[in-house]
């Protein structure tokens, strides 16, 4: 049972400071003085808003707007059934003028279905209802409070807050992350400073939700006035721990940051829920505080602007939607002071390179970094792994970042699953030690692609086989019933000619022998040839024996 | 027009290339070598530079014939480094074309022809050992005594002599060169007691020499305690990890101590199997090449204590008087099936028993706030 | 002379006692694995296009498994005959051109204002991946769709496009070569 500390023995090491820690991590220079002296900005509106109508993981929702429509800020542009659907807003008042394709916040840089929103610049909002006395509320309503505001995870994985909050489980820590530990970001800390009440009493609302037995805000210790305001926002509230954390990369990880905190292991195919824990980041906390208090969807969020080749390096409240040449335009950005043009969305480690300005600023967009020159730079062509193994040493997660590489490399993909491929959680450890400058990180997205493509294409052709083999049964079966038709017909007739005995006998003879008097009959010219029965028998005439067989079945029925 | 260059993250990196980490333990084994060069002569430093100009040439050759980016292979340091492990592993006073061969080899045969640096079953320097001493016994095997103890003294014009005629300007020989005042043959402290065993003596009447001081060889326990401090220095910058160079020297130590409780008069003391020979410096020098070393810690662990055992069995019944080289090589060949039974246990993949609620039977979760 | 006889009965003996050893293990130790063409058709890719001569592939399963060519089939290209080759114990081959050439993957599109509601492409398809019914409009079901090429030629009024499939952020796999990106000005806007 060693490493499954007791709910006691956390407890007991929270109070006296001693946190455990996770293996591996790295020291990247921090550079967040860049970005974290002076208070979070409100910009001028730009001129438009795309907003992605998916912005969390999960499952799409349908449009509740047209080409065209007035939208007010905080209007619901999207709305689902599903409870996986998270909505987003207009981040402004405005015009609708596309609802189209626009490059994503994604590091392909793809299309994805967006409106575009032209502001009127008045940021008119909607009326707003919130649920001041939330205790009194039911579960439900809070929950579909914060659904309806479009709060997903602020951190970065954009998990639908709501779905987090209605857990049924025990939950025995509220983990509250304010640990930023990417390098240059410093969103989080200026929001803990500046609107530490604020955070609180989002803190507060999933208290009271999820019933936790305590609450943790972990932050990192190279944020000390934010780990003072939150301990004064706090002071009130024994049940809520303000801890500091060791700084070291990537402590802010969610099971990193849980095993630093508890020392458990959330289990590889598991959720933090089933080791009693749940997290949420400080900006959730802010957003939910948002949505319950004053009932305001979630717009906005504090995006920090840094890098050397910004001038004016700083932490602005930026529309969700926003182009991110609008956030570099208002902070001084000087494209002549970088290598080449390069602005990275998230931060130095894990963010992606942007391949338009025109990309939008998303709900977990948390920082925009245009590095300088001779900052950032980036890696010459690798060379051959040395198996220096440097990698595993700063693996957070313990696997073997270089046998990982190699087979991956090799496209041995059944080895590398072997090897926890999955467990991989992109950290970047391993790339920013690796002597030989090998893109590790790159190697095992690629990996992983290739084995869900391979899956998937698995399934398909599954899927296509089992269609086939279905197609070719009901075809079989349909002939066979279409001759077991036939047979039962030709059945039936038999038996009916056996049955009325000679009678029917006597009937086709009979009808034979008219066939043959009509036929002589129409021989002769004399014969009324306008007879209707005379030019049936005629046609019957060219019929083949078999038809001439149901032809008579015909008339037999008919006597 | 400007176009945005995307790249894949982290767009980070710390500045340690391979180059600088080759770099530093070349620096880390400078005071060996000023050491050694005090003891044993100018002859270290002439092979040094034959050495590495000799790999630096043939990694250069080789990989224009391959095609391959020759400037940023050579800026690795790696052929640098392997001729240097080469160089201070033989004589001296060696003929030069000893030192060519088995730099040749061990940069064109054992490194290059499995593909080149990351890609070597064996350690290159000792692969290369291995074949020389095989091949050339008397010329491998002929170490000079230490300086204080010759009477010949060699200057460093008789040296570059000798290395290239086999006798000094002065027209003496190697053999003639490696007598001492009283007319005796020297050889190094492992070979001297080695031969002492075979002749019937015991440990005690061997170590009674002169070119022991407590047990020490003069000139060797020295060579050995600056590598020491450069390998300290090596862990300490976290250029090597600690795993081989403890494991092989507590196995080293174990194992000794053992077979000299057993039978004290057959079997050297573990503080003399420690300072005589090769062992430190095979420790943290060689045996902790990261190509053909074990890439887990814990198989580090089990690489480190297996040469460790070794060697000291090489020494003890084995037919060379020191055994680095072979222990090397030998474990080298094991590394796919350590590195096989010691992948560490990755995170969330212990605790099965542990959970308080059961799993979920879940997909991955992708959720987290960072 | 005796002992000669001695020997080979002996020696017959013990032929005897090991051969019946082995007939009996080879019978209680039988390795009940899938039929074969039961294997070669997982392999397929299932598209069921008919390139490879048969219609569908569990047709041209059984034919190898008689021992047809490894290399007709063009959908599962160079992976799959590589499969094959190593389950049939054959040399790999490369792609018989003659059936086809290795494409990305395309499914079928129905320009439904031109469909006349035929049914022939219904009729075709051996997936039954379009929906329709007489004078009605069809349509794909994209996810059904293996893009086999079989509705194109009956379509009288050749209404039916295969195109490739649409690459998006869900199923882009992270390279870059192959993707737009880097190719937006920067200063576009700014």
């Amino acid at each position: 049972m060693k490493g499954f500390a007791s709910f006691d023995t956390v407890l007991e090491r929270l109070s006296v400071g001693r946190l455990w820690d996770f293996p591996g991590g790295v020291h990247p220079a921090q550079e967040k003085s860049l970005s974290n002296k002076e208070v979070i900005k409100n910009l001028p509106l730009p001129e438009y808003v795309y907003v992605p109508i998916k912005q969390h993981i999960g499952i799409d929702s349908e449009l509740l707007v047209t080409l065209g429509d007035k939208v007010l800020k905080g209007q619901a542009l999207t709305a689902s059934e599903n409870p996986y659907a998270v909505p987003v807003h207009a981040s402004s008042s405005g015009l609708i003028t596309a609802i189209g394709e626009h490059p994503a916040a994604h590091p392909s840089g793809l299309p994805e279905m967006t409106v575009t929103i032209t502001l009127d610049g008045k940021d008119d909002a909607i009326a707003t209802q919130g649920i001041s006395q939330y205790k009194e509320a039911s579960k439900h309503d809070i929950i579909s409070a914060i659904c309806n505001a479009g709060i997903s995870g602020l951190g970065g994985a954009g998990f639908p807050t709501h779905i987090k909050s209605n857990t049924i489980k025990p939950v025995e820590f509220l983990i509250i992350n304010g640990i930023e530990c990417e390098p240059y970001i410093s969103a989080d800390d200026r929001l803990m400073r500046e609107h530490a009440w604020q955070i609180r009493q989002g803190i507060d609302i999933l208290h009271h939700l999820i019933k936790p037995k305590r609450v943790i805000i972990a932050i990192e210790d190279n944020k000390p006035e934010a780990l003072e305001t939150m301990s004064i926002a706090c002071q009130q509230q024994s049940e809520y721990h303000v801890v500091s954390v060791p700084t070291k990369y990537p402590a802010g990880g969610e099971r990193q940051l849980i095993q630093v905190l508890t020392s458990r292991e959330v289990p590889s195919d598991g959720l933090p829920i089933d080791i009693g824990c749940v997290m949420y980041n400080v900006g959730t906390c802010f957003a939910v505080a948002d949505a319950i208090i004053e009932g305001k969807a979630l717009t906005q969020r504090v995006v920090t602007v840094t890098g050397k080749a910004i001038d004016k390096p700083q932490n602005v409240w930026a529309k969700i939607g926003t182009p991110v040449s609008h956030l570099l335009e208002n902070s001084a950005f000087d494209v002549n002071k970088q290598a080449y043009p390069r602005i990275i969305m998230g931060g130095p480690m894990m963010g992606f390179t942007l391949a338009s300005a025109k990309i939008p600023i998303v709900k977990i967009t948390n920082c925009i970094l245009a590095p300088a020159a001779k900052e950032l730079p980036s890696v010459e062509d690798e060379r051959g792994c040395i198996r220096c193994s440097a990698c595993a040493d700063a693996c957070p997660v313990s696997l073997l970042p270089q046998q990982l590489f190699w087979y991956s490399k090799a496209k041995d993909y059944d080895v590398a699953q072997e090897y926890d491929l999955f467990d991989c959680i992109e950290c970047g450890a391993c790339a920013y030690v690796c002597p030989s400058e090998i893109p590790l990180v790159h190697y095992y997205r690629q990996a992983k692609g290739d084995i869900r493509a391979q899956l998937h294409e698995k399934e398909q052709a599954e899927k296509a086989r089992i269609r086939f083999e279905a197609r070719q049964q009901r075809l079989e079966s349909e002939k066979q019933a279409r001759e077991e038709k036939h047979r039962l017909a030709a059945q039936a007739r038999t038996k009916a000619l056996n049955s009325n005995g000679g009678g029917a006998k006597d009937k086709i003879a009979a009808a034979l022998a008219r066939a043959k008097a009509k036929k002589s009959a129409q021989l002769q010219p004399s014969e009324d040839s306008v007879n209707d029965g005379a030019s049936v028998n005629a046609n019957k005439e060219k019929l083949s024996p078999s038809e001439t067989a149901s032809a008579t079945k015909a008339e037999a029925k008919n006597d | 027009m400007t176009k945005l260059q995307v790249a894949s993250s982290p767009h980070h990196h710390n500045q340690r290339d391979t180059g600088a980490v080759m770099r530093l333990v070349v620096y880390a084994a400078i005071p060996g070598i000023a050491v050694q060069t005090y003891m044993f002569g100018y002859g270290v430093l002439v092979q040094l530079a034959l050495a590495v100009v000799t790999a630096v040439v043939t990694e250069v050759v080789i990989l224009e014939i391959r095609k391959k980016n020759t400037e940023r292979a050579v800026k690795d340091y790696s052929a640098l480094l392997c001729g240097l492990l080469l160089a201070i592993s033989i004589p001296p006073l060696a003929p030069w074309w000893i030192i060519v061969i088995g730099t040749f080899f061990s940069i064109a045969i054992v490194k290059q022809l499995y593909g080149g640096l990351g890609f070597n079953l064996f350690n290159p320097a000792m692969a290369g050992y291995v074949m020389l001493l095989i091949s050339f016994p008397v010329q491998m095997t002929a170490w000079l005594p230490p300086v204080s103890l010759t009477i010949q003294n060699v200057g460093i014009w008789d040296t570059i002599h000798t290395i290239f005629t086999g006798y000094t300007a002065t027209g003496f020989s190697i053999a003639q060169l490696q007598a001492t005042v009283d007319g005796a043959t020297m050889a190094t402290p492992l070979d001297h007691i080695k031969t002492a065993l075979s002749e019937g003596y015991i440990i005690s009447e061997g170590l009674n020499n002169k070119i022991f001081n407590a047990s020490m060889g003069v000139g060797w326990a020295p060579v050995s305690f600056a590598y020491l401090i450069g390998g300290l220095v090596l862990i300490k910058a976290k250029v090597i990890n600690w795993h081989i160079p403890a494991s092989m020297i507590i196995a080293a130590m174990a194992v000794s101590a053992v077979l000299s409780i057993y039978d004290m008069s057959t079997h050297a003391s573990p503080w003399f199997h420690l300072v005589n020979g090769s062992l430190i410096v095979g420790a943290f020098f060689i045996a902790t090449d990261p190509v053909s070393a074990s890439t887990t810690n814990r198989g580090r662990i089990v690489f480190g204590a297996l040469i460790g055992f070794w060697i000291i069995v090489i020494r003890t019944w084995g037919g060379y008087p020191d055994a680095i080289a072979f222990a090397v090589v030998l474990m080298n060949l094991a590394v796919p099936l350590i590195d096989y039974y010691t992948k560490p246990g990755t995170y969330g993949h212990q605790n099965k028993v542990r959970n308080m609620a059961k799993p979920s039977p879940a997909k991955k979760s992708q959720q987290g706030d960072k | 002379m005796t002992a000669t006889l001695i020997a080979l009965a002996i020696v017959a003996f013990i032929a005897l006692i090991l051969g019946a050893g082995l007939g009996y293990a080879s019978i209680r130790f039988k390795v009940q694995s899938d039929p074969l063409v039961a294997q070669i058709d997982s392999i397929l890719p299932q598209t069921q296009c008919g390139q490879c001569g048969y219609p569908g592939c569990r047709p041209y399963a059984e034919a190898i498994a008689n021992g047809d060519e490894i290399n007709k089939c063009p959908p599962g290209g160079e992976s799959t005959i590589k499969n094959l080759a190593e389950l049939m114990g054959v040399e790999v081959k490369p792609l018989d051109g003659a059936h086809g050439v290795e494409a990305i993957k395309k499914v079928a599109f129905i320009r439904e204002d031109e469909c006349i509601g035929c049914t022939k492409c219904i009729q075709a398809c051996p997936v039954d991946a379009i929906v329709g019914a007489a004078k009605q409009m069809h349509t794909v079901i994209i996810d059904e769709c293996t893009g086999c090429d079989l509705c194109v030629d009956p379509c009288p009024v050749d209404c039916i496009d295969m195109i490739p499939l649409h690459e998006s952020t869900s199923n882009w796999k992270w390279d870059f070569s192959q993707t737009q990106v880097g190719d937006i000005p920067v200063r576009q806007s700014l």
